[in-house]
């Protein structure tokens, strides 16, 4: 198959094209510009619509106003704007459309800067905006995976009426990779009856709403909206191991820094000592079967790294529940994760062990 | 016998929860009579705001959105992307259209975005209890005025009609008022007038409309109708602002 040199940035674009996205709604900001220039040159090519919002905000509601409407609709922006769309997530959560959303992280809190970072993890994983709801978040660690992952998404979100987001830094939205293309995936868009299309052909008409004055009613759906959720739970958990089968020492990580600690497993087993591990591709569910079940095997100690002051780290330590012990390295504000701090992290661990 | 009248099929039978001399109910009724008279109600999308016009979507029979406060025209702009066929219209609050939702509003007008937008301005927020609206006239009481809205504390009353007549996308834009026989005719005629201009594909258009709620200006019906003659249209005249060259 044929491999073409793709920026990050620009194959979570080319992934949404090749899933049949065909409107896209954003606010420019630092670092995943290069998502909406690419799009906004491709989508017109495929008959889409590519649009400028005047604000995260109102980038947010296009999204939901184009969900109801039946179509497959993404944005993009980056920690802050991902900060003024939270309202609307809540909307098109509660009101079960769905959407993908791509937050490129920057370093925080406040204005922070551009520079790689993680930092949002929190804002992804337990809900983001008001409410009790969840939305699956994907994690992708190379340019082949955007393409594939940003396709995944959009199958979620429409397997589940949810919002998807899918989570990278500048580092991911900057580099450039070969990635094989192949021929487009077969889109298979499941029939939306419930989409605002106007009641021409339909007895009834469609409402979308996420207002139940009723708490009785509301709890009705907070009852659905969870059953859901625990379905995601049960059918989308998904992670990569690397040597950590019979590994000791297990490094838990995802995106950008998971590449760094491949490296990082990569050097410590050429020096004969048993490190592995565990990059979770979703964020939520969190993957914790391959932590419980490496924490009833050789596994002695688990290291979560994180570009972060530490934030999976809390889910990784919900997933073992005590059972192993847990250390931690991050880096904050942008600064990235070094192959040599992760080593020494690991080495430190290692001498405690023995 | 001949039908004489009959309810219009542009609003379900749901009973409207407004309050009593509220005349939120009878812009209702016109928005629905123009959809249907034009023969685009199987396709039009409504957005509703949150407001006291929160539950629109149980009113105008056809398909509907709640938005979040503000951002209906962001969600409509999002559904005619979509659907460039469809009728899309909005129906909107003072505080929904001109507070926290200006930027939305502007924008969608500079972008002439193919939508009507139903502005319906009652000098105060209705909905979370009558608390000083963009659109509060300058001596008015409120419950967050209490003395009267003082220009040096609170500031001046927004023109939202002549504000977004300025907008090259807006195509049509105008101000009506629902206190007369009469004032409601031109209302309705300024409203079928507002979705042709749409439907003809011309840009964006918006009908203020002035409303009363007796509610929260502590007036009896008849009296929130003289008020809004008396107070509101001197201070929000009422006419064409913007209208399309030839006509529609
Ligand atoms: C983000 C957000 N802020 C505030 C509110 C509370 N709120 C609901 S309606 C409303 C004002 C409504 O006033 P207006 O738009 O004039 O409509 P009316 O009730 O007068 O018809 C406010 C402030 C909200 N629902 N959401
Ligand atoms: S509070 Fe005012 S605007 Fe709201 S329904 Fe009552 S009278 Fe109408
Ligand atoms: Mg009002």
């Amino acid at each position: 198959m044929e491999k073409v040199l793709m920026k990050g940035n620009e194959a979570f674009g080319e992934g949404a094209v090749r899933a049949g996205c065909r409107h896209f709604f954003g606010y420019p900001i630092t670092p995943q510009s290069e998502l909406p220039h690419y799009l906004a040159r491709r989508l017109p090519e495929v008959g889409g619509v590519y649009l400028q919002a005047e604000s995260e905000v109102a980038a947010i509601n296009m999204v939901y106003g184009a969900a109801a409407a039946g179509a497959r609709v993404m944005t993009s922006s980056s920690s802050p704007g991902i900060s003024l769309m939270q309202e609307g997530i809540s909307y098109i959560a509660c009101a079960e459309l769905p959407c993908v959303v791509v937050n490129i992280m920057r370093g925080g809190p406040g204005l922070g800067n551009i520079a790689a970072s993680q930092a949002d993890y929190f804002q992804a994983v337990k809900g983001g905006g008001h409410g009790d709801y969840r939305l699956p978040v994907l994690a992708p660690a190379s340019v082949q995976e955007v393409i594939d992952l940003v396709v995944t998404a959009f199958d979620l979100a429409d397997k589940y009426r949810n919002p998807v987001m899918v989570v990278g830094d500048g580092i991911l939205g900057q580099m450039m990779e070969p990635v094989k293309l192949g021929p487009p995936p077969e889109v298979t868009t499941p029939p939306k009856p419930w989409a605002t299309t106007g009641t021409l052909g339909r007895k009834s008409r469609n409402i979308i709403n996420s207002l139940y004055i009723e708490p009785e009613e509301l709890e009705k759906v907070n009852l659905r909206l969870q059953s859901k959720y625990r379905r995601m739970e049960e059918e989308e958990k998904r992670w990569e191991e690397y040597h950590a089968t019979d590994a000791e020492v297990v490094i838990v990580a995802f995106g950008m820094v998971a590449r760094i600690a491949k490296a990082v497993v990569d050097k410590m087993r050429k020096a004969g000592i048993p490190v592995g591990l565990i990059r979770p591709v979703t964020l939520y569910p969190f993957p914790d079967q391959p932590l419980v079940a490496g924490s009833s095997g050789p596994v002695k100690a688990f290291l979560v790294a994180e570009m972060n002051a530490g934030q999976m780290l809390e889910d990784v330590r919900l997933a073992l529940c005590g059972r192993r012990p847990v250390h931690f390295y991050g880096r904050t504000g942008g600064m990235l994760t070094s192959v040599a701090e992760v080593e020494g992290k690991v080495r430190e661990i290692w001498e405690g062990l023995k | 016998m001949a039908v004489a009248t009959r309810r219009t099929q542009g609003l379900t039978d749901k009973q409207l929860h407004y309050c009593p001399g509220c005349t939120h109910g009878i812009i209702h009724r016109l928005v629905a009579e123009a959809i249907e008279e034009l023969g685009v109600l199987e396709k039009t999308v409504g957005v509703c705001p949150v407001g006291c016009a929160v539950f629109a979507y149980e009113y105008f029979n056809c398909d509907m959105i709640e938005a979040a406060h503000g951002r209906a025209p962001a969600v409509a702009t999002g559904v005619k992307r979509v659907l460039p066929e469809s009728v899309v219209f909005t129906y909107q609050g003072d505080g929904d259209l001109a507070a926290i939702g200006t930027a939305e509003t502007v924008h969608v007008a500079s972008r002439g975005e193919k939508i009507t937008t139903v502005f319906v301005n009652n000098a105060v927020y209705g909905m979370t209890g009558g608390q000083m609206a963009p659109t509060t006239l300058l001596g008015q009481k409120t419950t967050t005025t209490p003395f009267g809205r003082q220009a040096d504390v609170a500031g001046f009353p927004l023109r939202v009609a002549e504000l977004v007549a300025t907008i090259e996308g807006a195509a049509y834009i105008t101000r009506v008022a629902v206190n007369t026989p009469k004032n409601i005719l031109r209302a309705k005629k300024a409203i079928l007038k507002a979705f042709n201009v749409q439907i003809q594909g011309l840009g964006f258009s918006l009908v203020e409309v002035l409303s009363t709620c007796p509610t929260n200006w502590g007036l009896s019906p008849p009296e929130a109708l003289r008020w809004l003659k008396e107070k509101m249209i001197p201070a929000y005249p009422l006419g064409e602002f913007k209208a399309p060259e030839g006509g529609v």
